[in-house]
């Protein structure tokens, strides 16, 4: 099903030229409403009226998550006060919360989105939409309620915690669509086990999951205990919340609704956009946002992106997996490594676990990386041979993914340490000294 | 007619060889036989026990990487030749051999074969007058 035929299976030329302009408009409001912009493009010698289209995106300035740190709660902001209608704020793990500001045009293209987002789930009127995702500063639970009023469907405004009477009412009210975390999902289904209460008691068919990074064994595990189809959302706060791109009901990817949020994908380092198809980091230029439109906002996620037309019949470009953060990334000989490249390789082959280390050094100016993996004990062989025939195919497959030649180590099973703090995994020797 | 034989997966790192051998220690267990191959990354340690089935679960339990893997052990005629004609019969019947080491058994030479076939080497070797050794006969009284 698909909410805005007009806009999500638009020619991609004619796309092009609606973000052009959307551009250029964007462009000037940033330049003449926020002194932070203005300064940046100042600094760059860039005059808002050089720039004429999405091609010139690479040389535009980028905005950071500091950047909103430095300019809080409403320094971005490109409206006067009186006319922003709502703020919402993401609950950072560091430091202060980022804060974004809407005004009445804003929520209308947010409910857009997310309606657009319910629809690609296969989600309409007749369905009842349990909103488990917190309502507050959070854009979770009010992001997918808008969007749900939008379509008509019947909303629940749950919202987090109690889970028991959550189970009750999904039961009693015939909830059809369940939107919260997958993690929530699976804990839901947990106590659904420890209560007795079979799936089938509910009529739960769609999952909305979003907010966190969640794999294809976590869709797998969710749709088989809570028997729905799961769907990836994706959003931030900063760019609007929810519903920034969404997965159709073929699961290949997420559709990025660039009418309004133009994706590029970039090296971490240069800034400057990778070869089609390549790993990347990714940003968003949020076009037609008023009340606090960002310029080449750095998310941090690693991912690719597709342009193909998908079997649904959008033309939206994709998003692939999330591999990642840039703020992991390890430049190795001059090319670009992400752990998490690592580790969807490791994940791949049933003989290792996905537990690794990576050791970087530099040895005669050369930068030498060493892989240590954990041996499946149900593949450990009493003979050497195997053994190395393993550590070789290993090195095999991290050479074909990454590009570089890595010393691969075979260690004992559960001998790196589990805890997720990302320093554990990868530990840099080098000493950058002339 | 063929024997257990314990496999450990040991890192190259100082220390570990000795903390199995005290794990077996701990439970009186009796190491019978023993062999290391190693590459300059990791080691296998490999060991016939006199109670493997404690052996394996005390080294589990202590987060050691271990499998079991069946072997055959046999009594060398102690003179010279006595290992080319039995290995020649090995050879003769197309068995390919993965790793051998010897150990001292009641004052003869004896040896753990791992085979491709370690079931037909069973039965070339008895078929041909050997002596192979019944887990039983490890046990030391
Ligand atoms: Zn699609």
């Amino acid at each position: 099903m698909i909410w805005n035929e007009h806009a999500e299976c638009m020619d991609r030329e004619q796309l092009l030229k609606l973000q052009n302009e959307r551009l250029r408009n964007m462009v000037s409001r940033l330049y003449y409403n926020v002194p932070f912009y203005r300064k940046k493009f100042q600094e760059a010698g860039i005059d808002p009226g050089d720039i004429t289209g999405i091609h010139q995106l690479k040389d535009l300035p980028t905005t950071t998550k500091q950047d909103l740190r430095d300019n809080y709660p409403f320094g971005l902001f490109a409206v006067p006060q009186s006319e922003i209608v709502r703020l919402h704020a993401s609950s950072g793990t560091t430091g202060k919360p980022t804060v974004g500001g809407y005004t009445r045009a804003d929520l209308r293209t947010w409910s857009e989105v997310v309606a657009r987002s319910l629809y690609a789930a296969g989600v309409d009127k007749n369905d009842v939409v349990h909103v488990s995702y917190g309502y507050g500063l959070f854009t979770g639970g009010l992001g997918i309620h808008q969007g749900a009023q939008k379509i008509g469907a019947t909303v629940i405004p749950a919202s987090g915690g109690n889970t028991k009477k959550q189970l009750q009412i999904m039961h009693d009210f015939g909830s059809t669509v369940l939107a919260c975390t997958p993690s929530y999902a699976l804990y839901l289904a947990d106590t659904m086990k420890e209560l007795g209460m079979d799936p089938s008691e509910l009529k739960l068919r769609r999952g909305i999951f979003g907010a966190e990074p969640w794999t294809e064994e976590m869709r797998r595990e969710i749709e088989a205990k809570l028997h729905l189809k799961a769907l990836d959302i994706y959003g931030l706060t900063e760019v609007i919340g929810p519903g920034v791109a969404m997965e159709c009901e073929h699961q290949k990817g997420l559709h990025i609704f660039e009418d309004h949020f133009i994706p590029e994908i970039v090296d971490p380092n240069t800034l400057q956009p990778v070869p089609h198809g390549q790993v990347g980091e990714l940003l968003f230029t949020t076009v037609t946002k008023e009340g606090m439109p960002l310029l080449r906002y750095r998310t941090r996620d690693l991912t690719t992106m597709t342009v193909e037309k998908c079997a649904c019949g959008r033309t939206l470009a994709r998003l692939n997996k999330f591999l990642g953060r840039s703020d992991d990334m390890l430049i190795i000989r001059g090319v670009n490594v992400f752990p998490s490249q690592i580790e969807s390789v490791l994940l791949e082959m049933s003989e290792t676990e996905p537990h690794y280390q990576l050791i970087v050094d530099r040895v005669n100016n050369l930068d030498i990386l060493e892989i240590r993996v954990e041996v499946n004990e149900a593949f450990f062989s009493d003979e050497i041979r195997q053994m190395e025939n393993l550590a070789k195919k290993i090195k095999a497959n991290i050479e074909s993914v990454l590009g570089i030649s890595a010393k691969i180590k075979l260690v004992e099973p559960k001998t790196i340490e589990r805890s997720e703090g990302k320093a554990k995994r990868v530990i840099d020797l080098r000493k950058l000294v002339d | 007619m063929l024997l257990k034989q314990l496999s450990v997966f040991l890192e190259n790192k100082p220390g570990r060889i000795t903390q199995v051998t005290k794990a077996l220690d701990e439970i009186g267990v009796n190491i019978t036989a023993f062999n290391i191959a190693d590459t300059s990354e990791f080691g296998i340690l490999r060991m016939i026990v006199d109670n493997i089935d404690t052996a394996l679960q005390a080294l589990k339990a202590q987060g050691f990487s271990v499998r079991t893997t069946q072997v055959v052990g046999l009594v060398v005629p102690h003179q010279p030749g006595g290992m080319y004609q039995a290995l020649e019969h090995v050879d003769k019947a197309g068995i390919e051999i993965e790793y051998m080491y010897a150990f001292a058994y009641n004052s003869k030479a004896a040896v753990i074969i791992k085979a491709d076939d370690t079931q037909k080497l069973v039965e070339v070797l008895s078929g041909s007058g050997y002596h192979v050794l019944q887990e039983g006969e490890l046990i030391q009284d």
